[in-house]
Formats: C-alpha cells, sequence, structure tokens
C-alpha cells in the first residue's frame, strides 16, 4: 500500500516544477537537484506550502493521541500498583504480578471461556447471516420489494443497545410474546433471563435481530460490481442457480467478505461489550459475564484498576494478534487482506 | 448483409428462450422460495417494534396476563401523559439533544476536515497520519486506562466533555469520508486554485457544497450514536440531572428487570411495569423513527459512495 502511493505521490510535484525549473532544451542539469525534485518536500517545504492542510491536522491528531494514544500507554497501570489519588502512571513496578493473579483465578478463566463462546458463536452464525440476506435480496426482482426489506431490516441498527434490551426483557419475560407461544403448547413459561443456559441464544438472536439488515449493505454494493456477462456466460456453460452463486457470486465478493472477516476476528474478544452488561445479572453470571463485564466489575465498581488492565491489555493484545494472523493468513491463501 | 441483421434478432431470441427454458420451474420455485423467506424475515424484524407499540397503547391488566401482542389491548394514554409530566424525564431529554448537537458538530468538524486533508496526496506525511488514525481500530487502550485519563487526568467527570470528546471521531467514518475526497476530481481545485483561492476556499466553498450526500450521512451517523449512548454517561456522570435519556431509560429496564446495580430511589419504585417502559422505550426512539424514512436512500447511498472503492 505504502508504495502504491508513493508512485501516485511523486506524479504531481515532477510535472508541476519540471516546467518551471526544467524547460526542456537544455539547461545543464544538476543532478542533485534533479533528484530532489523526484524525491518528497523536505517537511520544512511541505510545512511552508500546505500550512493550510496541515491546520486540518493539528486537532483531530491532538485528539488521537489524547483519547487514543494515552490510554494505549495508561496501560502501564497494568505493570505497576495504582492508587486513586496516588501517581497518574501508579507508584512502584509489580512486574507481571497481576497478570499472575488472573491467570490463578478460576474466575477468570470461566469469564474468558465464555467470551471465546461467545464471540465464537457469534462469528459462526453472526458473520454468514448477511451475506446469505445479502444473496436473496440480490435475487428479488421487484426493486420495490427489495427497497421494502431493506428498510425495514436496516432499522433496527437504528435503536439504541438501551432499547434493545429492554426490547429482549419484554419478549423474553414471563407474560412475554416467546412464553405465549410456548404457552400454546402447553408449556410452563420459564423465566429466561434467570437461566444461564439460555442466555447465548438469547444474546445471538438479539444480535442477529439488530445487525443482519445493517450488515448487507457493503455485501450488496459488492454485488451490484459484478459484471452481468459473466452470469451470462456460466448459464450459457449449463450453471444452475446455485452453480451460479457458487463459481459467480461468491468469489465476486469474496474481497468484501475476507475484509470484514478479518475485521470480525479482531473484535471477537470484544464481544458486544454493552448489550451483555445491560442483559446479564448475578444469577445468569455463569454463561453470561464476559471479560469486559468482568473486568468493569473489578476495575471500576470494586476500584482494582491495575488489575483491571491487565485483563484488558491481555484481551487488546489477543485482538491485535488475531487481526495480524487472520490477516496474513488471508492474504497467503486468498490473496485478500487489509493490507 | 440483409441476412445478418435479419438473423440477429433470432439469434437473441433463441439464447433468451434458450436459458429462459432451461430453469423456468426452478427458477420459479426459487423465487416464491427466497420471496417468502424474506417476507418472513421481515414479519420477524418488525415484530418486536410492533409489540412494544401494541403494549405502549395497552393497559398494564392485559400486558399482565400475557395478551398483548400486536394489537394494544384496553386502549390509554394516561401513560404517555405520566411520563411526559416527570419534570426528570424533560431534563434528560433536552440533556440528551444537548449532547447530540455539541458532540456531532465537535465530530463532523474533526472528521471532515482531517478526511481531507488525509485525501490530499502530496501531503507529506499523509501516511503516517492514517496510519496513526487505523491503528486505533486494532488496537485500544482498554475500559480502565480510558477511564483513568477521562475521570481522573482531564477531570470531565459530570461535564458534558465526558460525554461528546471520547468518541469524537470514529476512524470508520473517517475512512468512508476520505475514500470520497479521494475521489474528488482534482481538476475543479486546480482551477479554483488558478483562480487566487485559498485551501481554505477550496474546501469550504468548492469541496464542501459539492460532498452533500457524505455530509448528510455522517452528520446523521454521528447524531444516532451520540443519541443512542447511554455507557459514557453511566461511567463518567453521577448527577441525574445530567443523565441523557438514554440513562433515564436504562435506570427504568434495570429497575423493572430486577439486575443489579438499581441506585438510589428507582428501587423505591414499587413495580415498573412493561407499558411505561414501552412508552418510555416509544418516546426516546421517537425522532430516530421520525427521520429515518426521510434519509434512508440518503445514507445507504453515502456509505456506498464511501466504501464500494476502499
Amino acid at each position: 500500500m505504502a508504495r502504491q502511493n508513493e508512485v501516485v505521490d511523486l506524479v504531481p510535484s515532477t510535472v508541476g516544477s519540471g516546467s518551471s525549473l526544467a524547460p526542456a532544451g537544455g539547461w545543464p542539469i544538476d543532478h542533485r537537484v534533479e533528484q530532489k525534485l523526484h524525491r518528497k518536500d523536505s517537511w520544512g517545504v511541505a510545512l511552508r506550502k500546505d500550512w493550510r492542510i496541515y491546520t486540518f491536522v493539528v486537532l483531530p491528531i491532538l485528539f488521537l493521541v489524547v483519547f487514543r494514544y494515552v490510554p494505549m500507554f495508561g496501560n502501564i497501570i497494568a505493570f505497576r500498583r495504582y492508587r486513586p489519588g496516588g501517581s497518574p502512571i501508579g507508584d512502584e513496578w509489580v512486574g507481571f504480578q497481576y497478570f499472575d493473579l488472573f491467570i490463578h483465578n478460576p474466575q477468570f478463566w470461566t469469564v474468558f471461556w465464555n467470551t471465546v463462546i461467545l464471540g465464537g458463536l457469534w462469528l459462526i452464525i453472526g458473520f454468514p447471516l448477511p451475506i446469505i440476506l445479502a444473496l436473496m435480496l440480490n435475487e428479488l426482482r421487484s426493486r420495490k420489494l427489495k427497497r421494502t426489506v431493506q428498510t425495514i431490516s436496516y432499522l433496527p441498527h437504528f435503536l439504541s443497545i438501551v432499547i434493545v434490551a429492554g426490547i429482549v426483557f419484554q419478549l423474553v419475560s414471563v407474560e412475554g410474546t416467546v412464553n405465549q407461544i410456548l404457552g400454546w403448547f402447553g408449556a410452563d413459561p420459564i423465566p429466561f433471563m434467570q437461566r444461564p443456559e439460555f442466555f447465548r441464544a438469547i444474546y445471538i438472536l438479539s444480535e442477529a435481530w439488530q445487525t443482519v439488515g445493517w450488515g448487507t449493505i457493503l455485501y450488496l454494493a459488492a454485488l451490484t460490481t459484478i459484471d452481468d456477462q459473466l452470469y451470462e456466460a456460466a448459464r450459457i456453460d449449463g450453471a444452475n442457480r446455485w452453480k451460479q452463486t457458487w463459481h459467480v457470486t461468491l468469489p465476486g465478493i469474496r474481497p468484501t467478505i475476507v475484509v470484514l472477516l478479518i475485521l470480525n476476528i479482531g473484535t471477537f474478544m470484544a464481544v458486544g461489550f454493552e448489550k451483555v452488561l445491560l442483559l446479564q445479572n448475578p444469577l445468569i453470571y455463569s454463561t453470561a459475564d464476559v471479560l469486559n463485564t468482568y473486568l468493569y466489575r473489578v476495575g471500576i465498581q470494586t476500584g482494582q484498576f491495575s488489575y483491571a488492565t491487565a485483563i484488558g491489555l491481555f484481551e487488546s493484545l489477543i485482538g491485535l494478534v488475531l487481526v495480524l494472523s487472520a490477516n496474513f493468513t488471508s492474504r497467503k491463501l486468498v490473496g485478500a487482506s487489509l493490507w | 448483409m440483409v441476412t445478418d441483421l435479419d438473423a440477429a434478432p433470432d439469434i437473441a431470441r433463441v439464447r433468451t428462450s434458450l436459458t429462459q427454458i432451461k430453469d423456468t420451474r426452478g427458477t420459479r420455485v426459487f423465487r416464491v422460495v427466497n420471496g417468502v423467506i424474506l417476507a418472513i424475515v421481515c414479519v420477524l424484524m418488525l415484530y418486536p417494534f410492533l409489540n412494544i407499540v401494541a403494549k405502549a397503547f395497552s393497559a398494564e391488566s392485559y400486558i399482565a396476563a400475557g395478551q398483548v401482542n400486536v394489537i394494544p389491548r384496553g386502549f390509554n394514554l394516561t401513560t404517555f401523559n405520566a411520563v411526559m409530566s416527570d419534570a426528570m424525564f424533560w431534563t434528560n431529554y433536552k440533556n440528551t439533544v444537548v449532547y447530540t448537537v455539541v458532540g456531532t458538530v465537535i465530530a463532523m468538524l474533526l472528521t471532515t476536515t482531517f478526511a481531507y486533508a488525509l485525501s490530499r496526496k502530496h501531503l507529506r506525511g499523509r501516511n503516517g497520519f492514517i496510519g496513526i488514525a487505523v491503528f486505533t481500530m486494532f488496537f485500544s487502550g482498554g475500559l480502565i486506562p480510558n477511564y483513568i485519563l477521562v475521570a481522573q487526568w482531564l477531570h470531565m467527570r459530570n461535564t458534558l466533555w465526558a460525554i461528546v470528546l471520547p468518541g469524537a471521531i470514529s476512524v470508520f467514518n473517517l475512512l468512508v469520508m476520505k475514500s470520497f475526497f479521494d475521489g474528488f476530481p482534482s481538476e475543479l481545485e486546480e482551477a479554483a486554485a488558478l483562480d487566487g483561492m485559498s485551501t481554505y476556499g477550496v474546501f469550504f466553498r468548492i469541496v464542501l457544497p459539492l460532498s452533500k450526500a457524505i455530509l448528510a450521512t455522517m452528520t446523521l451517523f454521528y447524531a444516532v450514536t451520540q443519541w443512542n449512548s447511554w455507557f459514557s454517561a453511566f461511567l463518567y456522570l453521577d448527577q441525574k440531572s445530567l443523565f441523557p435519556v438514554m440513562m433515564y431509560l436504562r435506570n427504568l429496564i434495570a429497575a423493572a428487570s430486577g439486575s443489579t446495580e438499581v441506585t438510589g430511589d428507582m428501587q423505591d419504585a414499587v413495580q415498573i411495569g412493561a407499558n411505561i417502559q414501552s412508552v418510555t422505550m416509544l418516546l426516546t426512539v421517537l425522532p430516530i423513527i421520525c427521520v429515518y424514512p426521510f434519509i434512508q436512500k440518503y445514507f445507504v447511498s453515502g456509505v456506498m459512495l464511501g466504501s464500494v472503492k476502499g
């Protein structure tokens, strides 16, 4: 990516200055000047020339440094003992003590596996759903119908997680719709939100409901770029619908699938923190407590900042490693990657 | 020549009829099945909404008996009056409006200028700036360091800034905007520059007016996110009078579902029924529902504009 940009960047500067400095015909060419022309401007020149554009950069970079990079370095308190009111970067080095603590804590491992299971389930179920829906939408002949389905399926994306949680509570409550349906079959009402065995299903279903429609946007955009002639050619070769989907459509949207998959793998450990936090209660911690909610409780509620930071850092590092390896693997295997 | 011209339509007709004959039945069955499944999906998507609407207009006794699905029973508006006459609800609602407006303005200012700068291909340091932004998508400081930064280093507890600043730039939105600006015809800008316009002039008088679709989309994204957010308020605000309306709703739901950490007098509320919850949900989601139909087409094209190439 960097190299490509380099090539593109060079074009304007050579064209721009070439006309004034090196007219065709024959001033003696100083090779150092020539080399300079083909290199980028030095910082000094660039700042003088583009200072107005740099004013556009100052505030956003300041924002990123303060609100994104300072917290990254704030992770240092995972290795230092931090007391509220004490030194902002902790009082003394304790090495890996806090990592040691959580690794030997059985509660941590429950939470860790809950996270992995929930994240894994979501990846397996939640990731393909928008692709399937996009393929189905793509098969609709009537544009009006297509637009209607899209409008309806995007809507949940715009709801607050608080509202989604409220809806979930109502649907699965003792007098809610799910229990009404069970009642038709003569079953007794089940207090779903108090039973750990139902949490994963409830989470996945509500997440699917909220995100599936929105997830189709990028796939639908990718689908429009597939050349119709490919379908025609496939039909003439005797490909039926499934074969067309398999050999033309899916390869056509493969780069989109791969990029989104890599991004999804990277956030795999961060499973819907806010939603889980809203839905969970102590009765169902055995399945509904995930790393983020656990570290929220031990960190912010009971004030063990260093311990919670160590857990958070551990989680972020797993996420980073997952993204890097997914990216590497897909570049090697299918030639599509984020960078 | 003449025979060729005559033959051409025939070939076309034969070809289309061939392909049509080949999969008529299968295709027809497929289309019906596909349509039916999509119709079911639509019903499933809409049902939770309709259920909430029905409950908002129903009497609590019918809801408690499990008799309300999509049609209100025991129609009444008293709960609407009750919620809307709660002074705290209105205070929180106004807070949300303020947070949304301020947050969106700040976010748009930062995102638009940054995205434009990043789309200037000759800008020295451009790749470095992009890298700085993109890296934050894959690695973040995590909850606790962020909390310490905002609450203890910057002393933003119980201020507007804790709500509107930490999320000001969404890197995803930034990249969508950048790739939109990437596609901007550079001739336009060059022409303007030749006419003596400065970078600011080009940006404000040429680029922005021609980017209305993407600006509207991004404004909407930021506004909806800010409108819907509750977690930063949950973390950084203690005073109820500062809460956004989503926190009001959250406390209502937490109290009703009997989950943890219900604070203050919410616990005293004897029984917060599904009816009052539904009414509050409906009122908080109202602005989004109102603008949604008008802007739907707009934002889809906006996202696509930015993302197809990227």
